[in-house]
């Protein structure tokens, strides 16, 4: 990024830059947090979508590179995230299985087997997913460059309104609601909890698995073991601060978008000092969110009732 | 005997699936399984290796260990560990001109207060302002490694260390040897000493027993008037002091000097021993010699049969998987 600035806008240039960024680093975030509000609104917590993020990572980017498609990428990338989410669903389903466990120990094994499988794809380059130039209105080419926008992006905010509208309006929206909020009142209208729970989770490892897919394949754009630093962790805690409404998860990841985006974009104008103190500023920002939208006197606000967080 | 029989049973499983694992990469597995051994307990030199690996593993463990009998899920080790290793440097640097021992005691001290006030906020934030301590912690962890990249690239980097941005060195005298007549550092002696600590602290002291009472149901512990905050607090300070400890150990015993070479995930990998034992802190020690051999056999996978170094880590992840679907087993076979 730091090449494609001119000094000439100033703080200006960091704005429009921050923006930008905020539009690119988004998407992971977005659908990381939309999988895991399907998934907690039917009772469970997947605390393993950082394991599921780096798995579609790699998954995606492998494909990409042995197939050429790149969109192919993110559909395999997806799967093996549903896949993962299935084993989260089916460990948990036994009885006296804590899901916040599983989850860590997913996030560790999901790691531990991307690095494993995807030592041969750090060096060779992969086809990328392309880009909508969004800008071309402009002359500028700051703002060309920060309306860039992948495809995926829009996707996201598409899902967001269609899940927003699926819990609001549709059948299937009311039993993964009822199976969050009230297991008794799900078992008594018919509904198997744990086959509501496993198709929750296997959808929210879906999207953890497509939003890995962008972080390899669309940006940063490459594999690595350092690829993903967290994000999918802070994922679950923006959930929290969107109390688990689809559309306020998109902002909410425009926000983390943001200030992720703001270490880089100074960086960009010639500010480099304090350069790990910025990168630390997603986390930091996650925890003040974390502890503002908690409080000790009752549960968190728009919390399914059946989650073990909120208990 | 449950417990025993049970966790042979996960532990066997996670082997057959890893086993399963390298077959599909055309290895014979049996053979794997024997470097496992051979590279983790076969010579003087691997078991040297192994319970080098296994002191902090020990110290990290306690950080999961001690708030889980509170019933709170903390994974800070990781963090903490980074945070008392970079005290313990600072303190080095300005207890220079003390006697050695008592500098280094010192600078173990200064890890050990530092990793437990990083993770005693999680518990302060847990109790009096309902703050999940699992999210909370593993978000402390990144904090910790960023403000240690930033302190070692910055503010206390050594400019004379150009391979990557490192520490001042604490120096050569304050250093900490070797148990005589053996490879292994003290570190493991601290371990082994902080687990028997915790034991007779959880086992045979009423602090132990109100702790117990808490993690077993807050509301029994609140109507027998229990300090549950108090208690809560405690339990996440003296963890993250052992997760501190580790940090602070790896300094004077191993680096010399704080850099990125003090996040190897011992703090992931002590959540996993701790989970192993189920909490209980004197099998967290055979468990950490466990965990310390597989990773000290990672070497020997590689130069063998080419695995990745990250074969030890799908291997701990199966393991941590198998540990927690065994626990469905437990109860099974009791006579109602």
């Amino acid at each position: 990024m730091a090449t494609r600035m001119t000094p000439d806008l100033g703080w200006w240039g960091v704005l429009i830059a921050v923006v930008g960024g905020a539009i690119r680093v988004s998407t992971p975030y977005l659908y990381v947090s939309l999988g895991e509000t399907l998934t907690e609104k039917s009772g469970r917590v997947n605390l393993g979508l950082e394991g599921t993020l780096v798995m579609g990572a790699m998954s995606g980017y492998a494909v990409s590179y042995l197939t050429g498609s790149p969109w192919l990428g993110v559909l395999v990338a997806g799967s093996i995230g549903a896949g993962f989410g299935i084993l989260h669903a089916l460990i948990c389903n036994l009885p006296r299985v804590n899901d916040i466990a599983v989850g860590i120990a997913l996030f560790l094994f999901g790691t531990g087997l991307a690095f494993f499988l995807g030592k041969p794809y750090i060096q060779p380059s992969a086809p990328r997913l392309p880009n909508l130039a969004l800008g071309w209105w402009s002359t500028s080419p700051q703002i060309r460059v920060a309306l860039e926008i992948n495809a995926l992006f829009l996707l996201g905010l598409a899902l967001a309104l269609v899940l927003s509208w699926i819990f609001a309006n549709t059948r299937w929206g009311l039993v993964v609601r009822t199976a969050g909020d009230n297991a008794d009142a799900a078992r008594a209208l018919g509904h198997s909890l744990r086959a509501v729970r496993t198709l929750a989770t296997a959808a929210g490892g879906f999207l953890a698995g497509v939003g890995g897919s962008f972080l390899s394949l669309y940006y940063p754009g490459t594999w690595n073991e350092g690829l993903s630093s967290g994000q999918g962790l802070m994922a679950i805690a923006l959930v929290i601060f969107a109390r688990w409404k689809p559309v306020r998860c998109f902002w909410v990841s425009l926000l983390f978008g943001a200030a992720t985006a703001l270490g880089p974009a100074l960086q960009s104008i010639g500010y480099t000092s304090n350069y790990y103190l910025f990168n630390a500023a997603p986390y930091g920002l996650t925890l003040i969110l974390l502890v503002w939208s908690s409080s000790p006197r009752h549960a968190l606000l728009g919390a399914p009732s059946e989650l073990t967080i909120s208990r | 005997m449950e417990t025993a029989a049970i966790s042979a049973a996960a532990l066997l499983s996670a082997l057959g699936i890893f086993g399963g694992f390298v077959a599909l990469r055309g290895l014979n597995p049996l053979d794997v399984y024997a470097a496992l051994v051979a590279g983790g307990f076969g010579s003087w030199f691997s078991l040297e290796e192994t319970l080098t690996q296994a002191a902090p593993l020990m110290l990290t463990a306690l950080c999961t260990a001690l708030p889980a009998r509170a019933g709170l899920l903390v994974i800070g080790g990781e963090g903490a560990l980074v945070v008392g290793g970079v005290a313990t440097v600072l303190a080095g640097v300005h207890l220079g001109a003390l006697p050695a021992p008592l500098a280094v005691g010192l600078m173990c001290l200064a890890g050990a207060l530092a990793g437990g006030v990083w993770v005693g906020v999680a518990g302060a934030l847990r109790h009096w302002r309902g703050v999940n301590e699992t999210i909370a912690t593993l978000l402390l962890n990144y904090i910790a490694i960023a403000v240690m990249n930033h302190l070692v690239s910055g503010p206390l980097r050594d400019f004379s260390q150009v391979l990557k941005p490192a520490s001042w060195p604490i120096g050569e005298r304050l250093m900490i040897g070797t148990v005589p007549g053996t490879g292994i550092h003290w570190g493991l002696v601290i371990g082994v000493a902080a687990c028997v600590v915790t034991w007779v602290l959880m086992r045979h002291t009423i602090v132990g027993f109100a702790v117990d009472i808490v993690g077993g149901n807050v509301r029994a512990a609140r109507m027998a008037g229990l300090p549950i905050g108090a208690l809560i607090l405690a339990t996440t300070i003296l963890g993250g002091a052992a997760a501190g400890l580790a940090g602070a150990i790896e300094i004077v015993a191993v680096h010399g000097f704080a850099s990125s070479s003090l996040v190897v995930g011992y703090g992931y990998a002590g959540i996993l021993v701790a989970f192993l034992a189920r909490q209980h802190p004197l099998a967290v020690v055979s468990i950490a010699v466990l965990l310390g051999g597989i990773t000290a056999s990672g070497g020997l996978l590689q130069r063998r049969f080419g695995l990745p170094d990250a074969a030890t880590l799908v291997l701990e992840g199966l393991l941590f998987l198998a540990v927690l679907a065994a626990n469905t087993l437990y109860g099974r076979w009791r006579r109602a």
